[in-house]
């Protein structure tokens, strides 16, 4: 590409610059802020000289909430939620979305226009707590992932990267004798990889991010997702000996005075955000495609 | 439309030949050309099951319980025992002490997205597109994606943390300049800015991505003819750059103000407390109060109701005068 070398130019870089770098910034300090609070010491974290790097480096926080119970039994939940909502949540979208993507299938229409009027009118909050409530879910981790099994927008994206799909690749298949359930299993699902990661992804994090339905469906405390009990802890404040001991009362008044309290909190955080950030660079490549194609064709 | 002889005796040789067919397979017969097509796609249609079982249930199924809001409703007596009232638990929404509180603080926060969260994603990707080092273009735009995978309850629990009034870093910055300290989340008049705010650190990045793809399917040749015309970097994004992402920031902005009165419940529940009601409440998280709080479930669906209809409504006009004003259009 030709260059401009002008003054101006260099303005405008030196501009774009600055500001890519406050972005950076602004983004990047609240996360290492917390990974350090979460690692500092009591004094520092109370008079708050800490900003990215740790002070009087302690995992005691970390300690207290593996020893507490609360917090790894949560994580556990929120690890097997997100594992068989996501599965669920795979093969109906992508079974669905296959089938639908055929240009030949009969109904097509009509299949359509039936997947895409709850994007614009649904039937709301009370009524769907009534339904999931009357088909005996409630208090369950079906309550969590059989509502939500399918997205309607993820649904679009994988049924248009479908029929994008080569035509000539099925028809081959079909004169070989394969049925339309081989095709999609051996051929059409092999070619699909970066939608299937990006939808994937996609599922992954809405699991593992959900708290809502949670709360509203879940009566036992064994049960509740790491974000729920994120809510309860950092952003409810209850009582942090609660959360830390899980109920016995004694041995939270014995550390109750000296403990770091601030720190715990950090701590959680931490633990609830962290997966998310390790898995998602990996995928980002695929992003833009599905992005792209979800937010223009829907 | 006029036939010759040929086509028509075509056709009636079609039919006869059909007909025959038909006639020497029963299976054919009965369920004639459409069931047969059926039949060849009976595993796209059994792909295509679970999904419409999905919808049916979760997607359908609710909508029948919206006949509530006309309802007196007992969970005892059922959907089919309880006694109809009409529009009496919209008129009771209607004239509820809070409603036009409710519909207020839902359209403020709507309207402040439109005017500070919508163009901020614009203006990151149109500068990201002048960045010229590939690397640092990059780094820039993996980080910039990170809030997007941040929990809701994560983030306003960040808030808390970063604003207590005791040892927040961002209160201690407030104290170190003012000698006071604020406590943010408990005063109705910071409810929408942090809103706000949070919500820019969360989508910028995210909300980029389509520009920044649109961006980066301009033909460079456009820009090097422009280079050798002797037009400045700037010119060339006000003329070049933005012409390009104009439909996808027109299309963006009318869902944009489609959802004018539509806020959803869950970061709103998260950030507000009974100290911030006057700003904080809106339609969505009333209707979590009454109906799941205080099990009033007609008057919450009623009001529910209320909104998806005036929803619906504001998402018509808008793609009618998008659809008058320019070609792009959401249908």
């Amino acid at each position: 590409m030709v260059r401009d070398k002008s003054i101006s130019s260099k303005i405008l870089d030196i501009f774009v610059y600055l500001v890519m770098f406050v972005v950076l910034i602004i983004t990047l300090y609240p996360v290492l802020h917390i990974f350090a609070s979460s690692l500092s010491g009591r004094i520092a974290n109370e008079t708050g000289a800490v900003t990215i790097f740790p002070i009087d480096f302690t995992v005691e926080a970390y300690q207290m909430i593996w020893n507490a119970g609360t917090v790894p039994n949560a994580f556990l939940n929120s690890v097997q939620y997100t594992a068989v909502g996501v599965t669920i949540n795979m093969l109906v979208t992508t079974s669905f979305a296959y089938a639908l993507s055929r240009k030949h299938l009969p109904l097509r229409g009509l299949y359509t226009i039936i997947a895409i009027i709850p994007m614009y009118f649904s039937g709301g909050l009370v009524p769907t707590f009534m339904l999931v409530n009357n088909l005996g879910l409630t208090n369950s981790m079906w309550a969590l992932v059989l509502p939500s099994a399918m997205s309607i927008t993820n649904f679009i994206i994988m049924r248009t990267f479908f029929q994008n799909l080569p035509a000539e690749l099925e028809e081959s298949a079909k004169l070989d004798g394969a049925n339309d359930f081989t095709i999609f299993v051996r051929i059409v699902l092999p070619l699909s990889k970066a939608v299937l990661y990006t939808i994937g992804l996609f599922y992954t994090v809405a699991h593992w991010n959900s708290w809502f339905p949670a709360m509203i469906y879940l009566r036992d405390s064994d049960l509740f997702p790491l974000q729920l009990v994120l809510r309860q802890v950092v952003i409810l404040a209850e009582d942090i000996r609660e959360a830390a001991i899980s109920g016995d009362f004694a041995a939270g008044e014995a550390f109750i005075a000296g403990v770091n309290v601030i720190a715990i909190r950090y701590a959680i955080l931490c633990v609830a955000i962290l997966p998310m950030l390790l898995i998602y660079p990996f995928v980002q490549r695929h992003f833009i495609k599905g992005v792209m194609i979800g937010s223009l064709k829907g | 439309m006029v036939l010759t002889f040929v086509e028509i005796c075509y056709i009636i040789y079609e039919i006869n030949m059909n007909g025959l067919c038909d006639m020497t397979d029963a299976k054919n017969s009965k369920l004639g050309i459409f069931g047969r097509r059926m039949y060849e796609t009976r595993y796209l249609h059994l792909l295509a099951l679970p999904g419409l079982v999905y919808l049916a249930i979760f997607a359908y199924g609710p909508m029948y319980g919206v006949l509530m809001a006309f309802q007196n409703f007992r969970s005892r007596l059922g959907i089919w025992g309880s006694e109809w009232v009409g529009f009496d638990n919209f008129i009771r929404f209607f004239e509820h002490p809070h409603f036009w509180r409710l519909i207020q603080n839902t359209v403020i926060i709507n309207v402040y997205q439109i005017l500070f969260v919508f163009p901020i994603p614009i203006i990151f990707a149109l500068l990201l597109n002048e960045l010229r080092g590939r690397y640092f273009k990059r780094t820039v735009q993996t980080v910039s994606y990170l809030p997007n995978f941040i929990s809701m309850p994560a983030i306003i629990g960040m808030m808390v943390m970063f604003l207590s009034p005791t040892d927040g870093f961002i209160n201690q910055i407030v104290y170190f300049f003012t000698g006071n300290t604020v406590h943010f989340m408990a005063q109705p008049e910071w409810f929408r800015s942090l809103y706000i705010m949070s919500e820019i650190w969360t989508t910028m990045g995210w909300s980029a991505i389509i520009y920044i793809a649109a961006l980066s399917g301009v033909n460079p040749e456009l820009y090097e003819s422009a280079v050798i015309d002797g037009a400045r970097r700037t010119q060339m994004m006000r003329h070049i750059s933005v012409p390009s992402i104009a439909p996808t920031i027109i299309i963006l902005l009318l869902l944009n103000i489609g959802t004018l009165m539509n806020l959803g419940h869950e970061k709103v529940l998260l950030m507000q407390n009974p100290l911030t009601f006057s700003t904080s409440d809106v339609i969505s998280t009333f209707v979590f109060r009454m109906g799941l709080e205080m099990l009033d479930y007609s008057f919450a669906t009623a009001v529910s109701v209320f909104n998806s209809v005036i929803n619906i409504g504001i998402l018509v006009i808008a793609n009618t005068i998008a659809r008058k004003v320019s070609d792009t259009s959401l249908w």
